[in-house]
Formats: structure tokens, sequence, C-alpha cells
């Protein structure tokens, strides 16, 4: 299965009694990126994880109603195998986590869990998708080096290369960014750019530079309501919500 | 204003001379507690050392290390000179002096020998236990921390477990007795006439006959591993928990699945903490004596466990010698004199210095592997 629209329709969430999502309607249109914005604690990662059903990890997390489509097949539904779904939908973590592997090992992880492959082949995965992430140059001659000798910046980057190995058909990036410099920052903007031409991606960044450079949509939450979804430029040049534009021009949040 | 004045310590305030008190108090009691341990150590070492080592190279007496253990018997000849001989050595004197006439004859059960039977016997329960109890627990833990939602019931399922940990030994012992000593199923084609139940299995004369495996190394190993289930499923369950939530998240949101996640995310980095505590758990194993008393130890052995066996079963259904259990005999059963006394304080201080080997063994092995993985 090969999904990439995803439509988000009368969504409430909650973690035990504290609801932290409420009526989300959203139509992600297939290969297009799409920003989250909105204040800290909002709930745009916990939109985003329902999307790879990672919340299923949480004991106390249940949508309590609606429901999150991927070309019109809802995700819930009991034919719809998780494993499956999570190597079609690739998510990377606000929190960057590499395995406490090598380099190598770390992209090649997702690859090997899809039966053995010869080992050129893997070279030759792990190389795209180490070039793709900016990465490549940096750990090419450390590539059997455990990946907690990288910096923040490239941990984030070896998280995104390890993500995209498994050519994933949406991509959720939560703040990709947060720990690169400005270099990094545009090389990672490029893959999103690349990527686009195959891959959905929704990204969520604290940026708004970045949202109005990478994204076609730009979705702006507050409180766990979706307050405003639409084109990114209309979003930042002529937002209809007071809010959104109070947020965007830096007034609060 | 700053008043350098109020700096300066003018007689003892009251404050002051209760801190010492308490401290000086702490102190006594803690160096109290030293010079006992000192004091324990001490006499065995004094006492027990020289049995092991000696003045002369290789300095180690294998002898009393590799020998089987006898009855010794301590005798004058007609020279008046005093022999102290195990009980295979002295049959061999009297042939060879037959006639001539000994004097003063006495012996002390277990004291001749060396301590092999068990030595091996106790390695023998250590390892099978930890074999048992590691596969049960670990995979128990797995459950517990990787599978099991946390319901009131897991909460309730762990509360057991913990509780089971502060049952005494000896009520695992008596488990084990009516239990694995008398109780569960055996494939056998002659029923014992104390057998609870019989299920004919419809293979010529093979029945399950629910008869227990006897007092034997199974059964020991069986009930050792009931008493250690609790610690190393507690500490397995913890080593798993302090793997840290994102990686399971990193690989499962790669499409792996549970049992993946779990194999190649979660094991492999809680494995050094499962190691560790069970070395912790295999110093309790080796130096109980309750459990095995009922189940598995005998007093008195004339073979090693392995020899005069018709089949490797044998060898888990026989019964074995084991190092607490033989201290305990030693020391209860014999009464204490000179000659018994190379035995007694021999066999502490051989266990002793296992016991501290392998507390050496966890210590090194948890600072490894502590530096080793970091996150
Ligand atoms: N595992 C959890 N258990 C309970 N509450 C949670 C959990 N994760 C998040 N929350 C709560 O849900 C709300 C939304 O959190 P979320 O992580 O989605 O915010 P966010 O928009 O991603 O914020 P940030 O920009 O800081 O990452 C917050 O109030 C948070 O406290
Ligand atoms: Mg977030």
């Amino acid at each position: 299965m090969k999904h990439s629209s995803i439509a988000i329709s009368n969504l409430d969430f909650s973690y035990g009694s504290s609801p932290a999502l409420n009526d989300i309607n959203l139509e992600i249109p297939a290969k297009s990126v799409t920003a989250f914005i909105g204040p800290s604690g909002c709930g745009k990662s916990t939109l985003l994880r329902c999307i790879n059903r990672m919340n299923d990890e949480i004991p106390i997390a249940k949508i309590t109603r609606g429901g999150i489509y991927l070309d019109g097949i809802d995700i819930h539904d009991s034919s719809v195998d998780v494993v499956k779904l999570r190597r079609d939908v690739g998510m990377v973590f606000q929190k960057s986590n590499p395995f406490p592997r090598s380099i190598y090992d770390n992209v090649a992880y997702g690859l090997r869990l899809q039966g053995s492959l010869p080992k050129s082949v893997l070279d030759q995965s792990i190389e795209e998708a180490l070039r793709a992430a900016a990465l490549w140059d940096e750990v090419k001659d450390r590539m059997n080096e455990s990946a907690f000798g990288l910096s923040g910046g490239q941990q984030q980057r070896l998280c995104i290369a390890r993500t995209i190995a498994v050519k994933p058909s949406i991509v959720l990036m939560d703040e990709p960014c947060s720990a690169l410099d400005p270099i990094a920052t545009a090389k990672v903007e490029e893959l999103i750019w690349d990527l686009k031409a195959h891959y959905t991606i929704v990204i969520v960044t604290h940026n708004m530079q970045q949202a109005s450079r990478v994204s076609d949509k730009t979705a702006f939450f507050y409180m766990g309501n979706l307050i405003e979804f639409s084109e990114t430029s209309r979003i930042f040049s002529n937002p209809r919500v007071k809010k959104t534009e109070e947020y965007i021009t830096g007034r609060f949040g | 204003m700053f008043n350098p004045e109020n700096l300066i310590l003018k007689g003892l305030p009251k404050g002051h001379i209760k801190d010492r008190v308490v401290r000086s108090l702490m102190a006594g009691l803690t160096y109290a507690i030293v010079l006992i341990a000192a004091l324990l150590f001490g006499k065995i070492i004094v006492d027990g050392a020289p049995v092991l080592f000696k003045a002369q190279a290789p300095f180690v007496d294998f002898e009393f290390l590799t020998a089987k253990n006898e009855t010794l018997h301590v005798f004058d000849d007609a020279q008046g000179t005093r022999h102290q001989l195990p009980a295979s050595a002295y049959s061999d004197y009297i042939k060879k002096h037959e006639g001539t006439p000994i004097f003063n004859e006495t012996t002390y059960s277990y004291s001749g020998g060396g301590i092999a039977g068990p030595i091996v016997g106790t390695i023998l329960l250590t390892v099978g236990s930890m074999i048992l109890a590691l596969f049960f627990g670990v995979c128990a833990a797995i459950y517990l921390s990787e599978y099991a939602k946390q319901s009131p019931f897991i909460h309730a399922v762990r509360l057991a477990i913990l509780n089971l940990a502060g049952i005494p030994s000896i009520v695992f012992g008596l488990f084990g007795f009516s239990v694995f000593v008398l109780a569960v199923p055996v494939i056998t084609a002659t029923p014992s006439d104390r057998s609870l139940l019989c299920v004919p299995l419809f293979i010529n004369d093979y029945v399950m006959s629910f008869q227990g495996w006897n007092s034997s190394l199974m059964a020991g190993c069986a009930t050792l591993a009931c008493m250690i289930l609790p610690v190393i499923i507690t500490a397995s369950e913890e080593s798993l928990r302090a793997v840290p939530q994102g990686f399971r998240d990193a690989s499962l949101a790669l499409g792996a699945t549970r049992w993946q996640t779990i194999r190649k995310c979660v094991i492999p980095f809680s494995l050094s903490g499962i190691l560790t505590s069970s070395l912790l758990a295999i110093t309790r194993v080796a130096g109980e004596t309750a459990p095995i008393m009922f189940t598995a130890a005998v007093a008195a052995k004339d073979d090693l466990p392995w020899q005069g066996l018709k089949s490797p079963f044998d060898l888990l259904s026989s019964q074995v010698q084991a190092l607490p259990y033989h201290i305990y005999t030693l020391a209860a059963r014999i009464p204490s004199s000179e000659y018994t006394q190379r035995a007694q304080y021999g066999s502490v201080f051989v266990f002793l210095v296992i016991v501290a080997f392998l507390s050496l063994g966890s210590m090194i092995l948890r600072s490894k592997l502590r530096s080793k993985l970091k996150w």
C-alpha cells in the first residue's frame, strides 16, 4: 500500500481525562508539504503521532471521536496492520533518538527489518539516505563509530536519514531542524523540497521563516484547536483569524 | 553590616554538642559492625586459609579441592606415631601392615579427604537453577514491561512477585519438597506406589504418573529457581524499563514489530543489567541450605555426581552434595575436635572464597558494562 493523502476528520483526542485535541478537521493533499505551527503544548506533536498511530504506545492516550484516513482508508480499521502503516508513514521525532549503535547500523536498521539485503544494496541505500540528509560528507569515514559520538545536530540529521532510508510515502517531521545551524537547516529544507516530488510531508516547526519557505500549506493550532488552515502564502500574508496573525508576528507564544 | 565577630566561635553552643554526640554515636555503631565482620572473617581466614594454602609450591592444596569426601580414621601405630587417614588410605594401610596392631583408633565422619563432591554439587545446582530462573524470569519480565497493559491486575501481579521475594527460603524448601519431589508428573512405565494420579498415555505401558522427581538435582534446581525467580523478574523488569522509550519509539516508527523491537532495541541494552543482577542472585543460590535440604542434597555420597551413571538423565535425577549443606552437616552432626577442624574451616573458607569471587565478578562486570553503555 502506498498512501499519500491524509484526511483528519472530527478528531477528538485525550490523554487520560485531559483533552489534547478538539474536533480537528484537516485535508492534507498528496505530494505536498504541510507545516504545523502553534505555541508550545498546543498539540502539534500529538496530532502528528496520531497519523502513524504512535500514540498507541501511550497507555492513557486515546482518540475519543473521529478518525484519520490515508487515501480514504481508516487507519484504525481492523484490517490495517499498524506495522505496515508505520513502515509507510515515517517519523522524525522531536527529541532525536539514535540507537546506541554504529552510524551504519542506525541507518540500516529499518532496511534490515524488511529482510536481508545484499551488502552492496544496503551500502547504496545508506549512502543515498545520508547524502539526502546532508550528513554523508561528515560521517563517511566513521560509519562504524557509535552514533552517540555525533553532535546534536548530526544526530538529528542521522534520524532523518534513518527515516527516509526505508522510503516511506509520508514523512512526519517533528521539529527536524531544532538543533541545526543555518547551513544544515538549508540542506534539510532542500531535502524537503526534493522529497516533495514523491512524498507527502508534514513538518512541525517553531520557525516561521522555515514554515513560509518550505510549506505549501500551513495549519495553525492553539490549545488543542485548529485555528486556521490554508495556503502558506495566505496564512503569512493575509491570515483570516486574529490569533494567527498575532502568533506569526510574534506578539504571543 | 557584616560583622566578622559573628564567625568566631565563643565557647561551645548547645547545638554543637548534640551534633558531636550524634556523630560519635553513629561512627561507633558503624565501626562496631565493621569490627564484628572483621572478627568473623578473621577467624575463618586464620583457621581456614591454612587448609587450602601451603607454604611450598604450588601453594594451593588441590587435594582438598579435588578429593572425595571420606571418613577420617585417626590411630596410633606400634611406634606411637599418630596417623590421620581418610577411609580409602586407611584400608590400604591396614592391608599393608596386616598383623601389626593399631591403638586408640577413632573415626570422624566426613572429615577426611577433600570437598570435591560438595563443590561440584553446588556448581551443578547453581548453573541449573540459574538457567531455569533466567529463562522463566526474563520471559516474565519482558511480558510485564513490554507487553502487558499497565492495569490494576498487572500491578497486583507485580506486587505478588515482590512479596514472593520476602518468603523465607525454608518455605520454598517445603514447597519444592511437596511439589517437585512428591507431585510433579513423570512419564514412566513403572509408576511408584505413592503416585498421586496415573494418566495412561496409550503408548506401550507408559503412563504419566504424578509421583514427583524424588530428591534430585532436578528438583533442587527447580526449587532454587522458584526462590530466586522474584529477584530475577524484578531486576530484569527494572533493567528493561531503564531502556529509554525513545529507542522503542524509533524502532516501532521504522516499521518494526513489537518482538523485533524487543529483540533488537530493548534486550541488547538491558542485558548488562539483567546479567549483573543475576550474578547477585547466583551468590544467593550458591549459599542457600534450606531449599535443597529436602529436595536435592545428601550428606554423604561416594561418587562424584557423574560417576556411575547409566545415562545423562540419571545425573538430573540423582542426589548431590552441596557446600552449604556440607558445612551444616560438618557443624551440626559431628563433634568438633582438632581432627575435624580441617574439614570444617576449610569448607567454610573455600565457600567464602567462591562467594567473594562471584560478588567481585558481578561488581566488575557491572562497572565495565555501565561505562560501556551510556545514553
Ligand atoms: N504522554 C503524555 N501524557 C500526558 N499528556 C501529554 C503527553 N504528551 C503530551 N501531553 C500533553 O498534551 C498537550 C499537547 O502536547 P504536544 O506534545 O502535542 O505539544 P506540542 O504542540 O508538540 O508542543 P511543543 O511545541 O512544545 O513540542 C500538552 O498539554 C502536553 O502536556
Ligand atoms: Mg512537540
